[in-house]
């Protein structure tokens, strides 16, 4: 296809209209504005209209584009980069890593490009396939180390024939932009393949066999482990109001969940929050690899001040290099918050195209692409045995805290676990404060169904007698009852709330998880036979106190050991026990 | 560069103009010629085929269709340099404070927000001796952070007080939507706490277009910038970031936006993020403070509520008092492990006991509140509030503290509070032996 030209006709902010000159153009194609001074400002066609105009959404500050400024178009569509080096950087929504970008300048100054990822670092490989063998798109070239695990040479996903390998580089150290193989085609067509490769972003890649999400992955925080978890390969939704813990709450799950790679899309959220995130991860280890949890990181940021159409790029890229480590047989888990900003970037795209709006003024197809962005998640059979999942979790910031908005309801019909933030239970200071009612999970949980159900009627009693308190007074209900919401209350407390930012207390392994459930489950079984509120009450606070000193100490730290003692005799304390009557 | 003039006015509306143009760059600044000589500027908005639409910073009242447009090949330019400290300006930028005009460096408005990777984690408090904020909302350097209240609550004189009482090098304020004795107010406690010298107001007032209340904020942000990259320790106050959303409101209706939520463009939430993302700790720089004024009635009113997304927390003022619930410093965190060992888990347990009490209230109204805890709930709620919501009441941050710890050995048990048992061995006080609060006795 030859690349089409064209000159500028009208601006409206990201919004440039152009004449083509010569040649044909592609819905979805990057483009480059080039204006006076020089710089290129990178575009996507978006709207393709008679009289061959072309309409274009830039990726950069338009300020100073006049009318004619040429255009040229490249034919590709919006690409990442793929291949070794991606984890442990942090780009901008267009790839560009920032880093680097902050070499050259203190601000983002539109038109910067950087190589994506680096050509000049040399990477150990080790071929896999011989001369003669038969490949095809995905097929594995070799493998080369990658921080924690070896990385994968695929022959590209987009080459879907069947290939000779013509040519294969021996065992030895080569760059990304390095020839590494020669492919012939069955006409006799030479390729030569190297480690890193394109994708065009918003294009899923095809699963080669896929499956259902069915095992829980830990994520430390407990009432989602032990409520409403999610599962490898699964989807998740948080929608909150603003100051209901939503940030801390993904920042914890980017620390603390058992995934192999975590991609954290900072999609028109404050900049601050993702730089807290770079600068504080390299810092830390991960206990479960003994590395800097930067090295299973990767940070794509497009946050609030940067360019507005280039938020639904970051989204994308995001996805795409989830779904490549995916093929690498990793677990991997993304982040993206906030998927509102993503949604607000097209409403504003929308309304400068001048598109009929749908409800809040947000696009008609806004529920389309919000399916479509969580269908990327999944399990994927790879073949040999091995497997790989993509699950991603969606923050959701809806207008007002009210959830019957567009983008939230197109996203719990999305997802498959629902965590709901709540301002009052923020409020109170019950983090996390997820709604323990109205959250829902349908994966597996690490209890067995049944404790779920058991917790989870020990809640909705607890709401129960609680607003009955408040009509009724304490007075007004029994002892018994009395009891029951002091149970729950003390559920809530030492089980639920959970303080992220403690060392010990912030991230609960799975086994302590059940060592906590069957503590809680002694607290909720053992009769109580005091009477009177106040008695009842203060029973119940000495053993919330020793319970939270108990969680607060680490599984190795001397005196746990005496403290769950004490803790259990607390219980028996002054419960009912039949025998010593 | 030449610069041509045009006088083909097509259209005229409320501070928007169309004319005929070539050559003309998107977001240029213009000058608009009255007959009279008069001048004004306007900046151009979009361009299609040689129809260019400006944004006039006079607005449109006035402007005739024989006036003349000249392009001035430059973009909006505010200028920059020491001698502006004590100064005040509009919203244009020209000095409103009968002192001569000053031949400056120019400096780029609304520029590209800084690399992300340039910012520092932000690790240092601010003191403000105000309780509310020190103990339970710890005000951080480079932290954005608006006040939500209603108007005609206190907020500037809390703004004011904070930009004084603290260590800031240089202060930047830029009102919008002011009332004269607004500013009058800003100008007199400045001057009163001998802070004018380090000080610059970019000012509108009612009676000023609002194409100049919109420039305001950026006019501010980007003096305040070029301070905070010398190394600078700038504190911008913001007032009142409502009124100015109500400009953008109006402006985008003269466009013809189609409207999101109440009549506000779909672009509120950007829009305001560009603003307040200027707040930043930089690398081997200085730092950029903001502190706003949100008014407001309702927090999900569609300004409150995007604004709330978009800063590090907001504290919310009500009947004169700070409030703890709806307030949030999201940068409390990096700070209040540093100050002393009980900071984090008293102001946790303060906050979860008057939350308890809060319920009580409502029950109240039932009348089902009789038990001795509630009652002491309810009498831990009062003196709560009268010992450390007052915004004006001054405390260095460990006589705060100490306060906490008496008005809950005031009220409870040991027991009751849900605290480690460490930290009651170390900081209970026993009875008469409290340090700040006055005991009473509620027999």
């Amino acid at each position: 296809m030859q690349k089409a030209k064209g000159k500028v006709i009208s601006v409206n902010e990201s919004l440039v209209g152009t004449q083509i000159t010569q040649g044909a153009v592609m819905n979805g194609e990057v483009a480059y504005i080039i204006i006076e001074d020089g710089k290129r400002l990178k575009a996507e066609v978006i709207d393709i209209k008679g009289g061959n105009k072309v309409y274009l959404q830039v990726f950069e500050d338009t300020g100073w584009m006049r009318v004619g400024d040429p255009v040229e178009f490249t034919g590709l569509p919006l690409a990442v980069k793929l291949g070794p080096g991606i984890l442990g950087s942090v780009t901008d929504g267009l790839q560009n890593p920032l880093y680097e970008l902050g070499e050259i300048d203190w601000f983002l100054e539109r038109g910067l490009e950087v190589d994506p990822l680096d050509n000049t670092k040399e990477w150990y490989f080790t071929p896999m396939v011989e001369k003669g063998n038969i490949v095809t798109g995905g097929s594995i070239l070799g493998s080369v180390p990658e921080k924690l695990f070896e990385h994968k040479i695929f022959v590209p996903f987009s080459l879907q024939e069947n290939y000779t390998i013509d040519h294969i580089v021996e065992k030895g150290d080569y760059t990304i932009d390095e020839v590494i193989a020669t492919i012939v085609d069955s006409s006799g067509k030479k390729m030569e393949l190297k480690m890193a490769f394109e994708w065009p972003v918003k294009q899923p890649m095809p699963f080669k066999e896929r499956s259902v999400p069915t095992k829980p992955m830990p994520t430390g925080i407990r009432i989602l482990d032990a409520l409403f978890p999610i599962a490898y390969g699964g989807t998740a939704c948080n929608p909150g109001p603003f100051g209901a813990g939503k940030t801390v709450l993904q920042h914890s799950l980017a620390r603390h969940s058992q995934a192999d790679v975590v991609i954290i899309a900072a999609c028109g959220e404050r900049a601050g929050e993702a730089v807290e995130v770079f600068k504080d991860f390299p810092e830390l280890i991960d206990p479960r690899t003994g590395k800097s949890l930067m090295d299973r990181t990767y940070i794509v940021g497009n946050t609030s001040s940067m360019p507005v159409a280039a938020r639904e790029a970051s989204v994308y890229m995001a996805t795409s290099v989830g779904e490549y480590y995916r093929k690498q047989g990793l677990n991997v888990l993304i982040l993206a918050d906030s998927t509102s900003r993503w949604a607000q970037a097209l409403r504003e795209t929308s309304g400068r195209k001048e598109e009929i709006p749908g409800p809040e003024a947000f696009p008609m197809y806004i529920s389309t692409l919000i399916s479509a962005f969580y269908d990327r998640a999944g399990v994927e059979i790879l073949g040999n045995g091995d497997m790989g999942s993509l699950s991603i979790i969606g923050t959701v910031s809806p207008a007002g805290g009210n959830f019957d908005e567009p983008v939230t309801q197109a996203t719990l019909l999305s997802t498959g676990a629902f965590w709901g933030l709540s301002r009052a239970l923020s409020d109170a200071r019950k983090y996390p404060a997820i709604d323990r009612i109205d959250s829902k999970s349908k994966y597996p949980s690490l209890l067995k169904q049944e404790e779920v159900s058991y917790l989870l009627d020990l809640l909705r009693d607890g709401k129960t007698i609680a607003s009955n308190i408040i009509l009724m007074g304490e007075k007004g209900i029994t002892d018994a009852s009395y009891i029951r919401y002091q149970k729950a209350e003390l559920l809530d407390a030492v089980f639920l709330q959970q303080n992220s930012f403690h060392e010990v207390d912030g991230v609960t392994h799975p086994d302590r998880l059940r060592s906590m459930f069957e503590m809680v489950k002694e607290v909720i079984d053992t009769p109580v036979d005091i009477k009177g509120k106040e008695s009842i009450r203060s029973h119940f606070n000495f053993i919330r106190q020793a319970f939270l000193d108990w969680n607060y100490m680490g599984q190795d730290e001397a005196g746990i050991e005496k403290q769950q003692t004490k803790l259990l005799n607390l219980i028996k304390h002054r419960g009912y026990v039949a025998e010593n009557i | 560069m030449l610069q041509k003039t045009y006088e083909n006015i097509d259209s005229i509306g409320r501070a928007i103009l169309g004319i005929k143009a070539q050559g003309v760059h998107n977001k240029e600044l213009a000058e608009v010629i009255y007959p009279n000589g008069h001048r004004a500027f306007a900046q151009v908005i979009a361009l299609d085929g040689d129809q260019v639409t400006l944004q006039l910073f006079g607005g449109g009242f006035g402007v005739s269709t024989d006036c003349k447009v000249r392009f001035m090949g430059k973009p909006i330019q505010v200028g920059f340099s020491d001698d502006m400290l004590g100064r005040v300006y509009s919203g244009n930028g020209r000095p409103i404070d009968n002192g001569p005009e000053l031949l400056t460096d120019m400096v780029r408005v609304a520029g590209p927000s800084i690399n992300p990777v340039k910012r520092l984690i932000p690790k240092d408090m601010i003191r403000t001796g105000v309780p509310m904020i020190d103990v339970f909302n710890t005000l951080v350097r480079s932290q954005k952070i608006p006040i939500f209240a209603k108007a005609g609550e206190p907020y500037n004189r809390l703004l004011a007080n904070i930009a004084t009482q603290t260590d800031a090098d240089v202060i930047i304020i830029g009102g919008v939507g002011l009332k004269y004795d607004e500013f009058h107010y800003f100008r007199e406690r400045i001057e009163e706490a001998g802070s004018k010298n380090k000080t610059i107001m970019f000012v509108h007032t009612h009676r000023d277009s609002i194409v100049e209340g919109l420039m305001v904020p950026d006019l501010a942000l980007a003096v305040a910038e070029q301070f905070a990259l010398q190394g600078k320790n700038v504190f911008v106050l913001l007032s009142d970031m409502t009124q100015w959303s109500d400009y953008l409101r109006q402006v985008a209706n003269a466009q013809d936006q189609i409207p999101a939520n109440q009549g506000y463009p779909g672009d509120l939430y950007s829009q305001l993020a560009s603003r307040y993302e200027k707040a930043a700790d930089i690398e081997g720089a200085g730092s950029l403070t903001i502190l706003g004024v949100t008014t407001m009635d309702d927090v999900t009113h569609p300004v409150p509520d995007n604004t709330g997304y978009i800063t590090e927390g907001q504290f919310y003022m009500k009947d004169g008092y700070l409030e703890l619930f709806g307030s949030l410093s999201r940068l409390k965190q990096q700070v209040n492990d540093r100050t002393r060992s009980d900071h984090r888990s008293i102001m946790n347990a303060m906050a979860r006991l008057l939350s308890e009490a809060e319920e009580r209230v409502k029950a109240q109204k039932f009348g089902s509140v009789k038990d001795d805890y509630s009652l002491r709930l309810l009498e831990y709620r009062k003196t709560f509030q009268s010992e450390l919501m007052d915004p004006f009441r001054y405390l260095e941050l460990e006589d705060a503290l100490d306060l906490c710890w008496d008005i809950l050995a005031q009220h409870f048990k040991k027991e009751e509070v849900g605290l480690s048992s460490k930290l009651i061995d170390t900081y209970w006080p026993e009875k008469g032996m409290f340090k700040i609060l006055k005991e009473t006795s509620y027999e």
